[in-house]
């Protein structure tokens, strides 16, 4: 396992992408997609150490991001679809109901 | 050979994460990070753990991808070439940075420990990486696999109210 390195840095890599995208999108969509695109640089990490340390703790848990990740976006994608119902669009800046 | 492989499958998965922020078309970037999955499922292949890489192609690439471009779909949004990004973009790709060179210093200082694990890539090899996921799940991992049920019980049940038309 001598690449170890290469894969966290990937992951890195990956994560502030999804940042980036998270903090400069406006579509709600699109922002829905960076999450996942961090969800899953957490997910090479625990699979590369898991791999790496001989063990198969991360790799179960990475199982259990994906369970979360696919009620999140069945609970998210809901949410969105409510809220188009009610004011016809889905840019981030037109959601301030809860603003003050 | 398999570090050449192991650059060009990067290559391709951070530039289609870049395209994921770039494209105008949310459809455009629902393809471009299907195409970010396949290739981290490529990445657990070689990590010889080829049931998360079929889990990541079912779960993520199929299911969770075509629930999104359904609601892309269903949605029916207008690209407005004007409105892509807020104006904070340079103050988020600054934090981006940021987090980049926080993981990467981490990542480097960081000295994981020994491999002090039982599962050797033989003992995979020879039985096999599902029957070895699936005893540690239901094994010492039996009580939070439960949990994760009802876990999907709720999403199911939020997700029917929230659809609803009058909430």
């Amino acid at each position: 396992m001598e690449n170890l390195n290469g894969y966290l840095i990937v992951s890195a890599i990956l994560f502030s992408i999804g940042t980036i995208g998270v903090l400069t999108r406006k579509n709600a969509i699109v922002i829905f997609m960076c999450i996942e695109l961090m969800l899953n640089a957490v997910n090479l990490t625990f699979v590369a150490l898991s791999r790496y340390l001989g063990n198969l703790d991360g790799q179960i848990f990475v199982f259990f991001i994906m369970t979360v990740a696919a009620a999140e976006a069945a609970v998210g994608l809901a949410l969105i679809i409510a809220f188009f119902n009610n004011k016809e669009t889905i840019d981030v800046d037109d959601i301030n109901l809860m603003k003050w | 050979m398999e570090t050449l492989f192991f650059l060009i499958i990067t290559l391709v998965a951070i530039v289609s994460a870049i395209l994921v922020i770039t494209f105008k078309n949310p459809i455009n970037s629902a393809l471009s990070l299907i195409m970010t999955f396949f290739c981290l499922a490529t990445y657990y292949v070689m990590l010889d753990a080829p049931f998360m890489a079929a889990v990541q192609v079912m779960v993520y690439a199929g299911a969770i991808m075509v629930l999104m471009v359904f609601t892309i779909m269903l949605l029916n949004i207008r690209v407005d070439a004007s409105k892509k990004h807020s104006h904070k973009i340079f103050l988020g790709s600054i934090i981006g940075f940021i987090t980049f060179f926080n993981l990467a210093y981490i990542l480097f200082k960081s000295r994981a420990a020994a491999p002090t694990g039982p599962y050797s890539v033989d003992m995979i090899k020879q039985i096999g990486h599902t029957e070895l996921i699936g005893k540690e799940m239901f094994t010492n991992f039996l009580l939070p696999f439960e949990i994760t049920s009802i876990l999907l019980l709720v999403a199911i049940v939020g997700a029917v109210i929230l659809a609803k038309k009058k909430i």
